[in-house]
C-alpha cells in the first residue's frame, strides 16, 4: 500500500537547518582552513614550478592543477587526499548525532518521513562541500591568473570546471560512506573510525595491494588479462576513480586509462591533445563509476535507517 | 461529564514482537477525549513500545491502533500532524535558543512565519520560558527541558498529547510544576497519554491509568477502581488521639469497620466499608480522647500494584 504525503514533506527544512548548523560550526572552519592553506602551498608551487620548465604548453593553465613541486605535492594530489577527510568529518556523526542529542525521536514524531530528515543531511553536506570547493577553485584559478598572467582558454576553463564537478561526486562518494556509518554505528567515535580506517585503506593500502591479490589469482604471462584485472581491482578505491578521472580530464593528451592496443595507436599523433568531447568520454565510465558508488551507499544507509528502531 | 466522549486513541489486540522476544502483548486500551490516560509500569514493561507503534515511529508486529481513526502505519502524517510527542529524557538542538529549536520543529510542522511569531512566545510563556527564549538551550537544566517539549505540543496546539516519563530524572519541585503544566494541558480540553513507571507521582493526575507488566496490561481503570479490585475495597481511615478510655474497643464497635490495628501508641488505623471519618472522630471524643489527626488514606498505586503482585506470584505458586 501506498504511504499517504509527500517523502519531500520538510526536506527544504532540514536543508535549510543544516547548512546553517555546517556553516556556523566550528568543525567546518577547521576544515575550510586545513584545505585552504595546504591547497593554496600547492598551487604556489605550481607555479613556481610551471613558470621554469614549461613555456609553451597549449594548456599551461591546467597545469596549476596537476604540477607538483617537491617535496608538496599537486594541488590534485592534496584534494584526493583532503576532500575525504572533509566529507568524513561532515558525515559521520549524521543520524548517530540526533540519537545521541535525544533529538531523533522528537523530530520524527513531526509531520515529516524519515527520508527528508536523511536526504536532507545529505543534499546539506554535499552543498556546504560544494560551495567550499567551488571558492577553492575560483581561489586557484584567480591566484593563476596573477601569478602566471595568462589567461585561460574556453577549453582549458571547461576542463577545469569539469574537473570541479568530478571533484564534488568524489566527495559525495566519502560523505555517503560516512553517513552510512553514522546510521550503522551508534557510536560517533565508531563511525569515525570506521570511515577514516576505510579511506586509509582505500586510498593508501588498497592501491598497493591490489597487484598482490591479481598475483595470486591470475598468472603474469597472459599480460592483457594481467594487467586488467589489476586495474580494475585497483578501481574498486574511489580515489582511483577519481585519480583516473583528474588526469583524463586535466591532461588532455591521455588517450586511454587502460593498456593500450598497437591496434588502437593506428594512424594516431602521439602527443597530441584530444578535444574535450573526447577525453570525457575517456574519463566516463570512471565518472559514473563515482555516482553510482555515492547513490549506492546512500541507498545503503537511508535503508539501514528506515529500519531502524529511533528509541535511545 | 454529561457529553459522550469521542476516542481519540484505539489499541486493538496491539503486538510488538522482535526476534527473540514479545515487547508487547496484545495490549487493548482506549483513551477518551479530554482524559488523561496513564501506561504505568516498571522500565521494559513495553510502554514506550507501545508509545513508539501508536505514533509511527516503529511497525506494528499485530493488531491494530488508531489515532483519530487514523492508522499510524499507514497514514503516519496524519497521526503526527495532530499528535504532540514529548520523548523520554527529550533532547533539543544544544547550540541554537529555545525559541530557535521551537522555530525548527514548527516549520517541519509547516507553520508560516507569521504564525510561528505569534504562537512561539506565546507557548513558551505558558511553560514559563519566556525570559530565556533567547537562551541557548545547552545550559538548560533538565526540568526546562522538559517544558520546552511541553511548550512544543503547546505551539503544536495538539488534541492529543504523548508523554513518555515526563517527570523522569527531575527534582520534586520541577516534577510538580510538570504535572501542574500537565493538568492546565488537560483543562484545554487536550487528551494526554502518559507513561510512568513512579506510580504515586503520576497517580495525581490520571483519569485512568493501565498497569504494564511484562509487555501485558495487568489491570486498567480508575484507581479507586483497581484498590477495590485488588485490595477487596474498603477505605483505610487514620485516628490519632491521645488520653481517653477504650478508644480501641469503641472504634471497633463501629458499625462498617472491619478491623482495627494500632499501629503505634496513641494511633490506630481502620479498615471499614465507607468513609467512616465523622463517626470514628465522634467515637474517639465519646471515650475522653484528645483528637490529634484523623485522615483517610487514598489506596496507592503503589500499594495496589505490589499487591497486585504479589497475588500473582502467589496463584502462579499454588497452581504449580
Amino acid at each position: 500500500m501506498q504511504r499517504e504525503g509527500s517523502a519531500f514533506q520538510g526536506l527544504g527544512v532540514v536543508v535549510l537547518k543544516e547548512l546553517s548548523d555546517h556553516f556556523g560550526s566550528m568543525r567546518m572552519r577547521i576544515l575550510e582552513w586545513l584545505v585552504v592553506l595546504t591547497a593554496l602551498a600547492a598551487v604556489y608551487g605550481a607555479i613556481t614550478q610551471v613558470r621554469d620548465v614549461t613555456a609553451e604548453d597549449p594548456f599551461l593553465f591546467l597545469r596549476l592543477f596537476t604540477t607538483a613541486r617537491e617535496p608538496l605535492p599537486s594541488f590534485v594530489a592534496f584534494l584526493s587526499f583532503l576532500v575525504p577527510l572533509m566529507a568524513i568529518g561532515l558525515g559521520f556523526d549524521a543520524v548517530n548525532g540526533e540519537h545521541n542529542r535525544r533529538t531523533l525521536s522528537r523530530i520524527l514524531s513531526q509531520p515529516i518521513y524519515r527520508d527528508a530528515l536523511l536526504f536532507g543531511k545529505f543534499i546539506a553536506a554535499l552543498v556546504t562541500l560544494s560551495v567550499s570547493l567551488i571558492a577553492l577553485w575560483l581561489l586557484v584559478i584567480g591566484l593563476g591568473l596573477i601569478m602566471l598572467g595568462v589567461p585561460p582558454g574556453g577549453e582549458e576553463m571547461a576542463r577545469a570546471f569539469l574537473f570541479l564537478l568530478v571533484t564534488i561526486a568524489y566527495a559525495g562518494v566519502w560523505l555517503a560512506l560516512a553517513m552510512l556509518a553514522s546510521v550503522l554505528f551508534r557510536s560517533a567515535a565508531t563511525a569515525a573510525l570506521v570511515t577514516l580506517g576505510l579511506w586509509l585503506f582505500l586510498t593508501v593500502i588498497w592501491p598497493a595491494l591490489a597487484p598482490a591479490v591479481t598475483e595470486a589469482f591470475v598468472s603474469p604471462e597472459n599480460q592483457a588479462t594481467f594487467l586488467m584485472t589489476g586495474q580494475m581491482l585497483a578501481r574498486l578505491s574511489p580515489s582511483t576513480l577519481f585519480g583516473e578521472c583528474v588526469l583524463a580530464l586535466l591532461d588532455p593528451t591521455t588517450r586511454t586509462l587502460g593498456p593500450v592496443y598497437l591496434s588502437q595507436l593506428q594512424g594516431a599523433v602521439m602527443g597530441t591533445p584530444l578535444p574535450l568531447w573526447d577525453s570525457v568520454m575517456v574519463a566516463w565510465p570512471q565518472i559514473v563509476g563515482l555516482i553510482a558508488a555515492s547513490i549506492i551507499l546512500f541507498v545503503g544507509g537511508y535503508v539501514a535507517f528506515q529500519r531502524q528502531e529511533v528509541r535511545a | 461529564m454529561s457529553e459522550a466522549r469521542e476516542t481519540v486513541i484505539e489499541a486493538k489486540g496491539l503486538t510488538k514482537r522482535y526476534d527473540t522476544a514479545t515487547a508487547v502483548d496484545s495490549v487493548n486500551f482506549s483513551v477518551a477525549a479530554g482524559e488523561i490516560f496513564g501506561l504505568l509500569g516498571p522500565n521494559g514493561a513495553g510502554k514506550t513500545t507501545t508509545i513508539l507503534m501508536l505514533l509511527g515511529l516503529s511497525d506494528i508486529s499485530a493488531g491494530t491502533a488508531r489515532v483519530f481513526g487514523h492508522d499510524p502505519m499507514r497514514e503516519p502524517l496524519a497521526v503526527k500532524r495532530r499528535v504532540g510527542y514529548l520523548p523520554d529524557l527529550v533532547g533539543f538542538y544544544d547550540q541554537l535558543s529555545a525559541a530557535d529549536n521551537l522555530h525548527y520543529t514548527a516549520r517541519l510542522m509547516g507553520m508560516s512565519l507569521g504564525e510561528r511569531k505569534r504562537r512561539i512566545p506565546e507557548a513558551l510563556a505558558r511553560v514559563g520560558l519566556a525570559d530565556v527564549a533567547g537562551k541557548k538551550v545547552g545550559a538548560f537544566s533538565r526540568g526546562m527541558r522538559q517544558r520546552l517539549g511541553l511548550a512544543e505540543i503547546v505551539m503544536k496546539d495538539a488534541r492529543v498529547a504523548i508523554l513518555d516519563e515526563p517527570t523522569n530524572g527531575l527534582d520534586p519541585q520541577a516534577s510538580l510544576e510538570l504535572l501542574d503544566l500537565i493538568r492546565a494541558l488537560k483543562a484545554q480540553g487536550v487528551s494526554i497519554l502518559l507513561s510512568s513507571h513512579l506510580l504515586d507521582r503520576v497517580q495525581t493526575v490520571c483519569d485512568r491509568v493501565a498497569l504494564f507488566n511484562a509487555g501485558k496490561i495487568a489491570l486498567m481503570g480508575t484507581v479507586e477502581e483497581l484498590g477495590r479490585q485488588v485490595l477487596g475495597g474498603g477505605y483505610t481511615v487514620e485516628v490519632e488521639a491521645s488520653g481517653g478510655n477504650g478508644v480501641r474497643e469503641r472504634l471497633a464497635a463501629l458499625p462498617g469497620v472491619r478491623s482495627v490495628e494500632q499501629p503505634a501508641p496513641g494511633r490506630w488505623r481502620l479498615t471499614c466499608d465507607r468513609d467512616l471519618r465523622a463517626e470514628a472522630a465522634a467515637e474517639a471524643v465519646a471515650a475522653g480522647a484528645r483528637l490529634n489527626q484523623l485522615s483517610l488514606d487514598q489506596p496507592s498505586l503503589e500499594t495496589i500494584y505490589t499487591r497486585y503482585f504479589q497475588k500473582a506470584q502467589a496463584e502462579v505458586r499454588h497452581a504449580a
